[in-house]
């Protein structure tokens, strides 16, 4: 179902893809170490699903006829807090806090401890399953609410995604989008090292949905027209957006490289990728 | 279980489910699907489920795993089809959609094998379902070694152990249909996750007629001086028989407490029986470790109990093969065997 689109300036989702960035780099530092390379990668298409495409409430976290974004790579949820505050669902201070005693933000989203948190995760490969019953569910009720579940191509390796990919077109959830976010890094190395998924635009076609492919996910434009394509223009299948991205992107010495998938910046260090995050991507 | 025997005792035509290809000119001893889970009565979930639509409750919805059959929820798929979601053999898949589900606003009940939804899904449970502490229902049928020739893939006599561990999760079982039906209605408001661990339904009947059920609660079945046996499930009717006999064979008087609420369990009426006895039983379709009798153990040590509490249900091992009243019998589990057990302890202590 598709719904109004906000008419925002580029200049302004950039400003907010580098308030991620920075916030995530800020809140590491409170932590201690942090998913650098799995928050950077999703900065652009955040800042568009959260400022232009989706219709959520600050002031009202559980409006039923909000739109539902669901994160199976719970880890880069460092990514969604700044949104989140700066949206007004909980106080900025609560980011100064980050995972310390007692922080309702943890390296994971739990949904009874974070307003805008849709749903608590950190076992990868649950939520794709998770949002097909929030989609079902919207359908019965005649909601115009759009489930979107944003995953790792990392996760692609999990049985469950797939069993939720078979059961989705079944269920006619033309309100469902997946977005994987294709940065190739994992835990263990670059993904296909670890174990190769591809060709993904394939796999899912054959199960029935509609593939729209992102050729690169940091640029603007190109992440808010797949993903209002996606979200906009439905065509009666559920759909999942290939989001080509670079791990750690908008740090150069983060950028590509797997190794940056969880660590810590040193103070020196911190001041680099900050200067580099305020310079912006070219 | 002897109930096993109708099938040779020639058929009643308005007996015979709509959907079975079996008519009555057939051999006695024939049967299809269809008749076959006709015998699983005691399956009350999808009956109760549509009562409850047809009082009102627009928000429950039913899923499945390729089990709306066996597990006897077809009736209300078939009333009401756009409210219930077959999810094929995909149990995971299932669990976690259903709690997404309860998050706009639906009361989802599962209804499948509960040793594919508790022992496969269990990480799926504590996530999805009990973390986040969403009101879904899941009704665990065919527990214990009620699979029998099934094999061990088929049984489930670890589910208690592992549900009564998970925060937020009430665990209750129901004994018969009645039970089902009740235990059910009763807690249709409770604004959490909830697991009820039913048989295969074609227990013993139990119950007469519906109860007001309570989270913690139990039903004092039969009083008795000399000892008590809390049972749960299918081992409710075992332990009935079980104290007739010992009434009648040994002048043991035992009294049975069906403990349908496992966790929590109703500690005051444990301890208020316990506190009469210096022995006490406990019997369950389960692994006697970390099931219901080690929650028993627990609250008999941690209130200062000093009765002897004698667990009977499976040994910690993995059961052998055989139809479920051989299995039964085999590991003590019906009344005789459970008579048996009583009298000795109670004869050498």
């Amino acid at each position: 179902m598709s719904r109004d689109v906000r008419n925002v300036d580029k200049s302004i989702l950039a400003e907010k893809a580098k308030m991620i960035r920075r916030d995530v780099v800020e809140q590491t530092d409170v932590c201690g170490s942090g998913h650098y390379g799995s928050a950077f990668s999703i900065a652009e298409i955040l800042a568009v699903l959260y400022y232009q495409l989706m219709h959520v409430r600050p002031d009202a976290p559980t409006w039923e006829d909000r739109d539902r974004f669901t994160m199976g790579k719970g880890h880069a949820a460092i990514a969604l807090y700044p949104v989140l505050a700066d949206l007004g669902f909980f106080d900025r201070s609560w980011l100064d806090n980050y995972t310390r005693l007692n922080s309702p933000l943890g390296d994971h989203p739990d949904m009874r401890k974070v307003p805008g948190a849709d749903f608590s995760s950190g076992s990868i490969g649950h939520n794709l399953s998770v949002s097909v019953g929030m989609a079902l569910g919207a359908k019965r009720n005649g909601s115009p609410a759009r489930a979107i579940c944003l995953m790792g191509d990392g996760e692609m390796t999990e049985g469950q995604v797939w069993e939720a990919a078979v059961s989705a077109p079944n269920f006619g959830l033309d309100n469902l989008v997946g977005i994987v976010d294709i940065n190739k890094a994992g835990s263990d190395g670059y993904t296909a090292d670890i174990m190769d998924t591809r060709p993904l635009a394939d796999k899912w076609q054959a199960f029935g949905w509609r593939v729209i492919p992102l050729a690169d996910g940091h640029d603007l434009d190109q992440v808010s027209n797949a993903l209002n394509d996606a979200l906009n223009r439905p065509d009666g299948r559920p759909t999942v957006v290939l989001a080509d991205t670079v791990a750690g992107k908008g740090v150069s010495f983060m950028e590509g490289y797997w190794q940056w998938h969880l660590g810590f910046l040193g103070p020196k260090d911190k001041e680099r990728a900050l200067a580099e995050i305020e310079k912006g991507l070219n | 279980m002897a109930a096993n025997n109708v099938y040779a005792q020639g058929r009643d035509p308005n007996e015979i489910p709509a959907d079975s290809t079996v008519k009555p000119d057939f051999d006695p001893k024939t049967w299809d699907m269809p008749l076959s889970l006709a015998l699983s009565q005691q399956l009350t979930t999808g009956r109760t489920l549509c009562e409850l639509a047809e009082q009102g409750r627009d928000d429950i919805v039913v899923c499945t795993a390729d089990l709306g059959r066996p597990t006897q929820v077809q009736d209300f798929a078939e009333r009401y089809p756009d409210r219930f979601f077959n999810f094929g053999i995909a149990e995971r898949n299932m669990i976690s959609a259903a709690a997404g589900l309860a998050t706009t606003g639906t009361l989802p009940f599962i209804s499948n094998y509960a040793f594919f939804l508790a022992l496969m899904g269990c990480e799926n449970i504590r996530n999805d379902i009990c973390y986040t502490d969403l009101p879904v229902r899941m009704v665990g049928t065919h527990s214990g070694i009620a699979m029998g020739f099934y094999g061990t893939s088929h049984h489930s006599c670890e589910d208690i152990g592992v549900l009564r561990t998970i925060p937020n999760l009430t665990l209750m079982a129901p004994c018969d249909g009645t039970a089902i039906r009740s235990l059910i209605r009763s807690t249709i408001d409770h604004p959490h996750p909830l697991y009820f661990r039913a048989g295969r339904g074609r227990e013993k009947q139990v119950y007469d007629q519906p109860f007001e059920a309570r989270i913690g609660g139990s039903n004092v079945l039969r009083d008795g001086g000399d000892t008590t046996i809390f049972a749960v499930g299918i081992e409710v009717a075992f332990a009935l028989d079980a104290a007739e006999q010992l009434s009648r064979d040994h002048g043991i008087e035992a009294a049975v407490v069906d403990c349908y609420s496992i966790r929590p369990l109703d500690t005051e009426t444990v301890l208020a029986r316990a506190g009469r006895h210096g022995h006490v039983f406990t019997a369950e379709e389960h692994n006697v470790t970390g099931g219901f009798a080690s929650a028993v153990a627990e609250t008999l040590a941690l209130n200062g109990m000093a009765t002897r509490l004698h667990p009977i249900g499976m040994p910690d091992a993995y059961s052998v093969l055989g139809p479920p009243t051989h299995l039964y019998q085999h590991y003590g589990l019906d009344g005789a065997g459970i008579a048996e057990r009583v009298a000795q302890v109670l004869k050498n202590a």
